[in-house]
């Protein structure tokens, strides 16, 4: 496997938002439900995922709780807020705006 | 609702710290299991499995701080540590910490105090309405000599009357009161002033009881009313409010009290306990003269009319006057006008910067002197602090840490400053009672700024020029350095030694203000009065003028009668009675002729000190008699027409004939000159001045000073001559009771003051540099231990090394010695005008204060040189 691609500025956290707003989920489970939908492209190193993920929970967009996970042991669950709804649905809309006009300027060549 | 779970989040981080710290372990742990559970089920060993998670996790410390980056309240959590780290590095060195922070505590109070006088008596605004429109307003003398001359009551009426720029004027007299006593309590002599009954709406001031002055009480036809301070009331009647339009008996006469004033009202100074209507107080003829310079006179200026304009308006109708009184040379031709705080606390401004400017320069060498201390610690500490660097520990760090130390040093040294600064003024206020505006001097919230911003400034300035000697690109250097047991690089102690030439530099320039000043001081205090200062008593005592009417017999019996007694008192040598003794002040002065001279040309005039005395004050003061005799004590009332003159009198109007039997015209009387008295000086620090004599027993006034000398101890005949006086007259306070030398301390205080305070800084950073002189060598001492053995070794000379150690020493006292003298001359420059028989340039002083510096500065060298030169090499080098 080759180096990881560095994913854009700020698209991490849409990234965590959107996987978060299907489930409660902790960490591992979210870094390894985005590498597996993204077809094993997107490897979500722990070094910017768990500072985001608190800086997420610091922001208020998620929360989080500590519950039994799926092995018996204790794990952090985090879970979106309203206001991260909120923010999700701007930043998936900012996101669509963004890739079209991208999709657009790469097709006119 | 993401404001709310945001503070939640804030409150948790902010209170939870220690279990959010071990939650953040959990969930990194939890992945790193699931990761090594996840390699296992690929087919992995469990110790392949582990490695495989652990490398894939990276560094987890650095994960984890990464992560706690995020949290909220980091900033807090960082200051707090660099405070701890801080407080246990101080700790770990306790003698080095409470000396720097007593050095921080000592510049600090200092300054926080003056600055405190500084800002209450000279920068804030005086506590009227409006006070930027007060003016003091004065006459400009014809014949020039007197700029700012006092108001004669006529020209006041003139200005009032016909003025165009003052929404109001008021009027101001010196009065003294003696209130009686009432219910068992001795009557008393106080201070008081006499003022038009609009001073208070002038100033915009009302009484905090009872009421003000109105225009019907400011006639001389009126009730006698007066105002109280507030002081006097709590005092003397216990702050009942019953007082209020009861009598209370001045001098003898009923005045109904009508108003109480403010707890913080003190105009014209803090002294004043009485005031009472001057149209009243005055005879009215009395208050019609223009040529009697007595009061002082304060306007408001209408909105938007400049002080020039003010003062060209009154100029004019002062001018006027003048033409219309040709006759009268001491009707004056123009105004004059300064700002009312400037008029206040004018004389005291310059004293008052130079002090602050002392107390910063104070400060500056404590700052120096724990920057000095700061750099030593760091060279000591240049290897833990290498290794740190190329542990990589950043730059900034290291400089926070540095910058946190001495801003705890600061913060501590200025909290204790502050105590320091707190009883400082307390002193400073009970001391100095008659300094303009002394009540005004609190603590309040701009010194805390103030000291706040002083602490802050210490911290920065000690922190980084410690700083300036941590460099890091000299790694590698460091790292050497101190793993060989070689001296350390000349270029490390280049600094300390210019902060030391610096320090000496400050101490030198204080330590010559203050000589000078000090010098200025015993000059004057041992100037020749002209009469006898040992064992003389002084007390004044003012008749009520209601039963001792002047003119008339009744002071005059008072006085004879009072002096025989006391003249017959067992120790006393001789009394005598005068309006005031030398060194007590200019007092009055009186316009004369000689009859046997031509007129004097229309517009000159001729004036000199005037006193009343009795016979017998030139021999109870010890003025000799040049020539003639004293007055004769047989001639009383209409008879007393003799005038006595002193030798500068004689010498200035008098110059080519013989002054005896001619005689002075004063009013409208002639006085035949009967003697010549040597010169005396009405101020310590004037030259004497001509001065004519009047005899007391004319019956012309009716208070003075009794004087008496004794061969001993003089002050045990204090009481048995107040007894005399209560015996005379039970009702008659008597003031001031001081001997010559009180007298004069008390007249002298302001100069002794200024010079005993710049001595006390002087003295300090003195001490504080040879502090840093001593901690410096000691330090280059200890360095070079091993440097000295390998020379003691090799066959120097211990007197050698001696020479060599005392000479790095003594080379920045030196060059802070050159510096010093030179900023010196600027220095002295500053505070001429405060000298008094002392040149700027004294030579004395600055060869006295190069002598002391470069002695202090050997002898804290002497120690650690004589240490060096007696190293045991054998010791020396095995310590490497």
């Amino acid at each position: 496997m080759g180096k990881p691609n560095d994913l854009v500025q700020g698209t991490l956290d849409l990234l965590i938002l959107k996987t978060v707003s299907l489930a409660d989920m902790h960490g591992w489970a979210i870094a390894k439900r985005i590498q597996q939908v993204s077809g094993e492209v997107l490897q979500v190193q722990q070094g910017s995922l768990y500072p985001a993920l608190h800086r997420l929970e610091q922001q208020g967009w998620i929360k989080a709780k500590w519950a039994e996970s799926e092995t018996g042991r204790q794990a952090k669950f985090y879970s979106l807020t309203a206001a991260g709804h909120a923010q999700l649905d701007k930043e998936t809309a900012n996101w669509n705006r963004l890739s079209a006009a991208i999709g657009l300027v790469m097709d006119e060549a | 609702m993401r404001w709310f779970a945001q503070l939640r989040m804030r409150i948790q981080m902010l209170f939870m710290r220690g279990k959010a710290d071990s939650r953040l372990d959990d969930e990194l742990r939890f992945h790193l299991d699931r990761q090594i559970a996840e390699n296992v089920a690929a087919g992995m060993s469990a110790e392949e499995a582990r490695y495989a998670a652990l490398r894939a996790f990276g560094n987890p410390a650095l994960l984890r701080e990464q992560t706690r980056a995020t949290w909220s309240w980091t900033w807090l959590e960082l200051l707090l540590r660099d405070v701890r780290f801080g407080v246990r590095t101080l700790r770990r060195t306790p003698g080095f910490a409470i000396v720097a922070i007593l050095v921080m505590a000592l510049g600090i109070g200092a300054n926080v105090a003056l600055f405190t006088v500084v800002r209450s008596v000279l920068l804030k605004p005086l506590p009227f309405a409006e006070p930027e429109r007060l003016v003091a307003l004065y006459e400009q003398s014809a014949d020039g000599q007197f700029p700012f001359n006092v108001i004669a009551p006529g020209v006041f009426a003139e200005w009032k009357k016909q003025n165009r720029s003052f929404s109001d004027l008021a009027l101001i007299g010196d009065a003294e009161f003696s209130l009686s006593g009432a219910g068992g309590q001795l009557p008393e002599k106080m201070h008081g002033a006499t003022c038009t009954w609009n001073l208070l709406s002038t100033l915009g001031v009302q009484p905090a009881l009872g009421r003000n002055f109105t225009a019907a009480d400011d006639r001389h036809a009126a009730n006698a009313t007066v105002l109280m301070s507030w002081g006097l009331w709590k005092r003397r009647f216990g702050g009942n409010p019953a007082i209020l339009n009861q009598t209370i008996h001045l001098d003898g006469q009923a005045y109904t009290v009508i108003g109480i004033l403010p707890a913080w009202f003190a105009y014209p100074d803090a002294a004043t306990q009485l005031w009472t209507p001057v149209y009243h107080y005055e005879p009215a003829e009395y208050m019609e003269h223009i040529d009697n310079h007595q009061f002082d006179v304060i306007g408001r200026l209408k909105p938007g009319i400049t002080a020039a304009q003010a003062v060209a308006d009154l100029s004019v109708i002062t001018r006027r006057l003048h033409d219309q009184h040709l006759d009268n040379s001491f009707v004056s031709k123009a105004a004059n006008i300064r700002p009312l705080l400037e008029d206040m606390v004018g004389d005291i401004r310059r004293p008052l910067y130079i002090l602050l400017a002392a107390t910063g320069c104070v400060l500056l060498i404590a700052c120096l002197n724990v920057a000095n201390l700061l750099v030593a610690r760091a060279a000591a500490r240049r290897k833990e602090l290498a290794i740190r660097t190329a542990l990589g520990g950043g730059r900034l760090r290291l400089l926070r840490e540095r910058l946190m130390e001495s801003l705890l040093l600061s913060a501590a040294g200025g909290a204790l400053g502050l105590l320091l600064a707190y009883g400082a003024v307390r002193w400073l206020v009970s001391t100095r009672q008659g300094m303009s505006r002394v009540e005004a001097i609190a603590i309040d919230g701009a010194v805390a700024a103030f000291t706040v911003a002083l602490i802050v400034l210490c911290a920065l300035f000690a922190g980084f020029i410690s700083s300036l000697s941590a460099k890091g690109n000299q790694l590698l250097l460091s790292l050497q350095d101190s793993a060989r047991g070689s001296s350390t690089g000349r270029a490390h102690t280049a600094l300390r030694k210019s902060l030391l030439a610096a320090e000496v530099g400050l101490t030198v320039v204080l330590l010559i203000s203050a000589g000078l000043l000090l010098k200025s001081y015993q000059r004057l205090r041992s100037s020749d009065l002209g009469c006898a200062t040992e064992n003389v008593l002084t007390m004044r005592l003012g008749l009520p003028g209601a039963r001792y009417k002047t003119p008339g017999p009744a002071p005059v019996n008072f006085f004879e009668t009072l002096l025989g007694r006391v003249r017959a008192l067992p120790g006393v040598e001789a009394a005598g009675i005068v309006e005031a003794v030398p060194g007590q002040g200019y007092w009055q002065d009186e316009g004369f002729s000689v009859v046997e001279h031509p007129p004097l040309p229309q517009g000159k005039s001729q004036y000199a000190i005037f006193r009343w005395a009795d016979p017998g004050y030139f021999a109870a003061m010890g003025i000799p008699l040049l020539r003639g005799q004293t007055f004769d004590p047989s001639r009383k009332l209409d008879q007393a027409n003799q005038a006595i003159i002193n030798a500068a009198f004689a010498k200035q109007y008098f110059p080519n004939e013989d002054a005896l039997g001619k005689h002075l015209k004063n009013e409208k009387e002639d006085h035949e000159i009967v003697g010549i008295v040597g010169d005396t000086r009405y101020s310590l620090a004037k030259e004497p001045k001509p001065i004519q004599y009047y005899p007391l027993y004319a019956g012309k006034e009716n208070s003075g000073v009794l004087v008496f000398r004794s061969s001993r101890n003089v002050e045990q005949l204090a009481l048995p001559v107040q007894r005399i006086i209560q015996e005379m007259d039970h009702d008659l306070p008597v003031s001031d009771v001081l001997t010559m030398d009180q007298l004069l301390g008390k007249s002298t205080q302001d100069e002794s003051f200024n010079a005993t305070l710049l001595v006390a800084f002087a003295a300090l950073s003195l001490l504080l540099a040879a502090a840093g002189l001593f901690g410096v060598l000691s330090y280059i001492v200890a360095q070079r231990t091993g440097e000295i053995g390998i020379r003691i070794a090799l066959g120097a000379q211990r007197q050698q090394v001696l020479r060599q150690v005392l000479f790095d020493g003594l080379r920045p006292a030196l060059f802070g010695l050159g510096f010093g003298l030179a900023a010196s001359v600027g220095a002295a420059r500053l505070i001429r005008s405060m000298l008094y028989g002392t040149q700027a340039l004294d030579p004395a002083v600055f060869a006295a204060v190069s002598v002391t510096l470069l002695l202090v500065a050997a002898l804290a060298c002497l120690l650690p040189a004589w240490r060096g030169s007696q190293l045991d090499p054998v010791q020396a080098l095995r310590m490497e």
